[in-house]
């Protein structure tokens, strides 16, 4: 089991301060590294794969400090936001060229599995400036897992995918944190995000504006109303009862059903099934409409 | 071959900049031929050709182009980062390139050194040229190898180094000579092989002393700023 903690990292350039006083721990397990544009995610990565000295604070591996400690590589793999590879190279060359300097003992056979892996053994021998972006950032990644590292850190690794790549990289990430990996990926794609991972890591401006599973997170926000949808056999009468109920704070009605604003999530729930009995109404659907990770992403750049 | 060798030399022969190292020895070479050919006395073309095209512009401008092409390249597109997210001492990854880098620069700058020597006086001139023109590879490539890790413009402040430092100052100013590969390598030529053609202005010892200053202190210089390396993050 391998961790990546962060104790009080901050990184300055000059008079800008990019990551301001960071802390986390990534666990093993698949955690989506999110923010807007500028908001210090690459920096935060690149802290993490040893490219970058923290301007205070420390980022170890397993206590390890990842800075100008190259053995830290031997668990960490990383696949960077900037696609450059040896394009000269063919990707079976350039994955064993990886595996290679790994040191591992048979390099041509661990080039093979990670090729296979990310579904690139039928082009491997072709020149990687031949190849597509997509094709191009599996190829990245397969020289990254080659070593079957326990961290690997991920900068926007869909970018340039089509669909069917998409989908096939995301079960490989979630594959991956399944086996016990610890995988971090940023995205500024937040449908990615909440398929690949519940748990997120949310950057704002340079700071950690929150971090945990997002639904959690949507749960700690008590100064939003949760809004639910709900379908009822008699949505109408189901409002007028709604309405007198303490945590609820609103409720329109629309052909497809209700739309409830609660201020408190734990008592509505609790409340809902009552009500229902009650006035002798069957709930058909109820589902929290504003639970998913752009409205917790929104409502968290907002604060 | 390591790895990290095998990939340097590819990127080397897999990119037309390649092809520049091509037209200063083959200048060179065809200068001293034309030269052989009309009968002109060595004393004449000697000097201007092999010291001022051979040892003052074609061996640090080659040099120039394959010490800052070993690694200034990878810098610029970012596949450095392939090789340096490798548990490698980052020592082995500078001895590795900078191994390409002289081996490719002395061959390409001796052997037509050799030749242009033998035509103008003797196969001893040639083998004293061709062998100052292999430690000079030595020093301009640990030097230029450095300057890939410490600015975005090696290339130029390569060219000025040769240019300004060596070919104005070293002409006009004596003591930037103690700071001029140029000089080292006519001294090492001119002392195993003795001619008019080469007028050494240090000493043997400076000269050797000087060269491996060079060579040890660029690279350890080299290899610690590479423990260093960094890749910017987002701030914008």
């Amino acid at each position: 089991m391998t961790t990546v903690q962060l104790e009080n990292v901050s990184r300055w350039y000059g008079n800008v301060v990019a990551v301001n006083d960071i802390s986390m721990t990534l666990e093993p397990g698949v955690t989506g590294l999110l923010g807007p544009n500028g908001a210090g995610k690459t920096t935060v990565l690149h802290m993490m794969a040893g490219f970058l000295s923290p301007s205070r604070g420390t980022v170890t591996v397993d206590g390890s400090p990842t800075w100008r400690n190259p053995g830290v590589y031997r668990q960490l793999g990383l696949v960077a936001e900037r696609e450059a590879v040896h394009g000269f190279l063919t990707a079976r060359e350039f994955v064993r060229a990886s595996a290679k300097m790994q040191k591992l003992p048979d390099p041509a056979a661990a080039a093979e599995q990670a090729l296979h892996m990310v579904e690139m053994t039928d082009a491997a021998d072709r020149r990687i400036e031949t190849y597509s972006k997509g094709m191009r950032q599996r190829t990245r990644v397969a020289a990254a897992l080659v070593h079957n590292p326990q961290v690997l850190l991920l900068d926007e690794p869909f970018n340039g995918m089509d669909p069917r790549q998409r989908m096939h990289m995301m079960g490989l990430l979630h594959e991956l944190g399944d086996r016990g990996h610890t995988v971090l990926f940023s995205s500024h794609i937040l449908e990615e995000v909440e398929q690949v991972s519940g748990t997120v890591q949310v950057i704002v401006a340079g700071r950690l504006a929150a971090s945990g599973d997002y639904r959690k997170i949507r749960r700690l926000m008590t100064n939003r109303p949760h809004v639910f949808a709900v379908q009822s056999s008699d949505d109408r009468r189901l409002a007028v009862a709604l309405i007198g109920e303490k945590s609820v704070s609103g409720v329109e009605i629309d052909p497809a059903g209700l739309t409830v604003r609660a201020s408190d999530y734990g008592s509505f729930t609790r409340a809902l099934p009552r009500i229902a009995i009650d006035e002798g109404i069957r709930l058909r659907k109820l589902l929290p409409s504003d639970e998913s990770l752009e409205s917790v992403f929104s409502y968290l750049l907002e604060a | 071959m390591s790895t990290v060798a095998w990939i340097t030399a590819r990127g080397l022969f897999g990119r037309r900049r390649v092809l520049l190292l091509l037209p200063l020895p083959l200048l060179l070479v065809g200068l001293a031929l034309l030269c052989r050919a009309y009968d002109v006395n060595p004393a004449e073309w000697g000097t201007p050709v092999l010291v001022g095209l051979g040892l003052a512009v074609m061996l640090p401008v080659i040099t120039l182009i394959v010490g800052t092409g070993v690694l200034g390249s990878e810098v610029d597109d970012g596949t450095i980062v392939h090789i340096l997210t490798k548990p490698l001492p980052r020592r082995d990854i500078i001895l590795a390139k900078l191994g390409v880098a002289i081996g490719v620069s002395a061959v390409t700058s001796a052997v037509p050194l050799f030749v242009a020597g033998a035509l103008a006086d003797s196969v001893r001139l040639g083998l004293g040229l061709a062998a100052a023109a292999a430690v000079g590879a030595c020093a301009y490539a640990a030097f230029f190898l450095l300057l890939s890790l410490l600015t975005r413009r090696p290339v130029l402040l390569g060219l000025v180094y040769i240019l300004v430092w060596e070919g104005l100052l070293g002409r006009f100013v004596s003591g930037t000579r103690v700071l001029s590969i140029e000089q080292y390598v006519i001294t090492i030529a001119d002392k195993i092989a003795p001619t008019g053609i080469l007028e050494a202005r240090v000493s043997p010892t400076v000269s050797l002393v000087m060269t491996v200053i060079f060579v040890v202190g660029c690279t350890l210089a080299a290899v610690d700023r590479l423990r260093s390396f960094s890749m910017a993050g987002e701030t914008s």
